[in-house]
């Protein structure tokens, strides 16, 4: 377990200092396309990916909005996604997909869009088509979507080999979940058929949910996390906003110390190379 | 194949039977094993481990489902939307994913898109052709072959190319066999410029005109929708066309009529007239229907130009 939590502090680590420096760039306007963070969520896909690496299942990626943490958790490469944000044609989508379009063959991860939750149609119809195992990740809102709720209605009638990951921030842009529904996603996804759990973005709950799950039926989990900037750009909507990332790390202690300055120098070392410093 | 003596129908089951096998891939759509296997397209013995998918949901779910399928797996589905009204809903995944991801992603998601027309009789939503929203976008290309030669034709070029093509279906071309010529002169009072269903009208339209020996009309017969392509012949009829460019189309005439001779109006100094779907809602009652333009209504035009 410890190897599983160390791996996702890693890779949470990763996005932490490179959506840090992203952060800086966009106040220097040195960005100025949409950027939207990972920033208090990287443990939902930090943790799955990190569980799945020790599991030796690769599957494919479905993400959306925020999903620099699936590229970090998942392994992808770091310089590439630096050099995207610069435009460059040698990013990982050659300058054309910016933060929400991140497509990695390396990772099977499969670029979004920008509309909410059209990822989850196009996740399983790949999924539908090969029988290969996927994951699609989405907020709390894209889940509203009719679209969406019509393609899962479909996992479950099909059994596709699918893990549903709602991100579950509790805002819509700006608006709070209170303000939208009076349903939970657990309930309606069960309501489909499709076994579903709600828990908080803790890598060991996570684990629990988890370990046993080899793709051989759909599932939900639906993930209570924190974002702490604004849906897109560098802004804040709460400065004492919960912090899974700095818990975590306190928890390992040294380890964890250790493990974020590890992370945090190969951030700088990039960024050097590519900004200066 | 002997395409000369098999319908539109025939020829598009004969391929669909062929691309599943060859390419062990599927045909999306919704409610495709009902009566008629959408008017006897689909082959009647095929079923869903053949690859026959019924997507039943909601149908913006389904052009992502499909576009899904075709990026994964690289096998050519192809897409059946049974009214051309619910492109509204179905295109919106094809557009804004399969047609940019070879751009975006160097990804390409080639789909074969099978659009049907109906002629009216159906209502305000799902009578006519409705190509034109999307004409714009890129990374789509767009047809209507109403013959057998020219939907196989299509069909070839589809499996050498990597975008998404549409194929804009007609219902009633679907017994189709032969179909008229382009007709050439020099210097005609008017060319007809026919699409889709309109192109079954010429016939009627050139048999009416025989008697008149003086009179000139130029038929030109398009089915390459975008890109747009005339040949060399039929640019240096439409320069040369005299009175008037008549543009006949299942569309609105705001629509894609109109984006046709915005494009022919490069090529040609001669005045253009388009007779498209009038500008208003259908209506279910046949007296409230807004259908495309029938041979005695161009005749009547061609007349009120020439005669």
């Amino acid at each position: 377990m410890k190897k599983i939590l160390l791996s996702a502090l890693y890779s949470a680590s990763l996005c932490r200092e490179f959506e840090n420096k992203i952060y800086d760039l966009i106040h220097k306007k040195k960005i100025s396309f949409p950027v939207y963070f990972s920033a208090g969520q990287e443990y939902v896909a930090c943790s799955i990916g990190a569980i799945l690496k020790y599991k030796n299942i690769k599957p494919m990626l479905f993400g959306q909005h925020r999903g620099h943490s699936i590229y970090f958790g998942f392994g992808g490469n770091i310089k590439k996604l630096a050099l995207e944000f610069r435009g460059n044609e040698k990013g990982i989508t050659y300058g054309m997909g910016g933060s929400l379009g991140i497509h990695s063959e390396k990772i099977n991860m499969f670029g979004h869009d920008g509309f909410m939750g059209s990822n989850v149609c196009i996740g399983v119809g790949a999924s539908f088509a090969t029988k290969k195992p996927s994951i699609i990740f989405m907020g709390d809102a894209a889940f509203e979507e009719d679209y969406v709720l019509a393609s899962i209605s479909w996992i479950a009638k099909k059994k596709i080999p699918v893990l549903l990951v709602v991100e579950d921030n509790n805002f819509a842009i700006t608006t709070s979940k209170k303000e939208r529904r009076d349903w939970s996603v657990k309930n309606i996804s069960k309501a489909f058929g499709i076994e579903s759990y709600d828990v908080k973005d803790d890598p060991v709950h996570i684990h629990k949910i988890l370990k046993n799950f080899n793709f051989q039926k759909p599932m939900l989990i639906n993930v209570h996390t924190n974002r702490l900037f604004w849906h897109a750009g560098a802004g804040i909507d709460n400065p004492n906003i919960f912090d899974r990332l700095k818990i975590e790390k306190k928890k390992l202690g040294m380890n964890g110390e250790q493990t974020y300055n590890k992370a945090k120098k190969e951030i700088k070392l990039i960024f050097n190379k590519l900004y200066g410093s | 194949m002997d395409l000369k003596k098999k319908t539109l129908r025939e020829t598009i089951n004969t391929i669909t039977n062929k691309h599943l096998k060859k390419f062990k891939t599927f045909v999306f759509g919704q409610n495709l094993l009902g009566v008629g296997q959408v008017d006897n397209t689909l082959p009647k013995n095929l079923r869903e481990k053949d690859g026959i998918i019924d997507l039943p949901m909601a149908d913006v779910a389904g052009g992502g489902i499909v576009t899904g399928a075709a990026l994964a797996t690289g096998s050519r589905p192809f897409y059946i939307i049974r009214y051309q009204g619910y492109n509204w809903f179905n295109m919106i995944f094809i557009i804004n994913y399969a047609c940019k991801s070879k751009a975006i992603w160097k990804i390409p998601c080639p789909i074969w898109i099978r659009g049907i027309a109906s002629e009216g009789n159906i209502g305000p939503v799902a009578g006519s052709a409705h190509i034109s929203q999307f004409y714009k976008m890129p990374g789509i290309k767009i047809f209507s072959p109403i013959n057998s030669e020219e939907y196989l034709l299509t069909y070839k070029k589809f499996l050498t190319d990597d975008d998404v093509y549409y194929i804009s279906e007609h219902r009633k071309t679907y017994s189709n066999i032969k179909t008229g010529k382009n007709i050439y002169y020099k210097k005609p009072q008017i060319t007809l410029v026919l699409n889709s269903i309109t192109r079954n009208l010429s016939k009627d339209i050139l048999q009416y005109f025989k008697k008149h020996k003086k009179i000139e009309i130029g038929v030109i017969n398009i089915f390459k929708l975008k890109p747009f392509i005339l040949t060399k012949k039929e640019k240096e009829m439409l320069k040369n066309t005299q009175k008037k460019i008549i543009i006949c189309d299942n569309d609105y005439a705001d629509g894609l009529p109109s984006i046709l001779a915005s494009k022919i109006n490069v090529i040609s100094n001669c005045k253009i007239e388009i007779m498209g779907l009038p500008n208003k809602t259908a209506g279910h009652h046949t007296k409230k229907d807004v259908l495309p333009p029938n041979s005695s209504e161009i005749i009547k035009k061609i007349k009120k130009i020439l005669l």
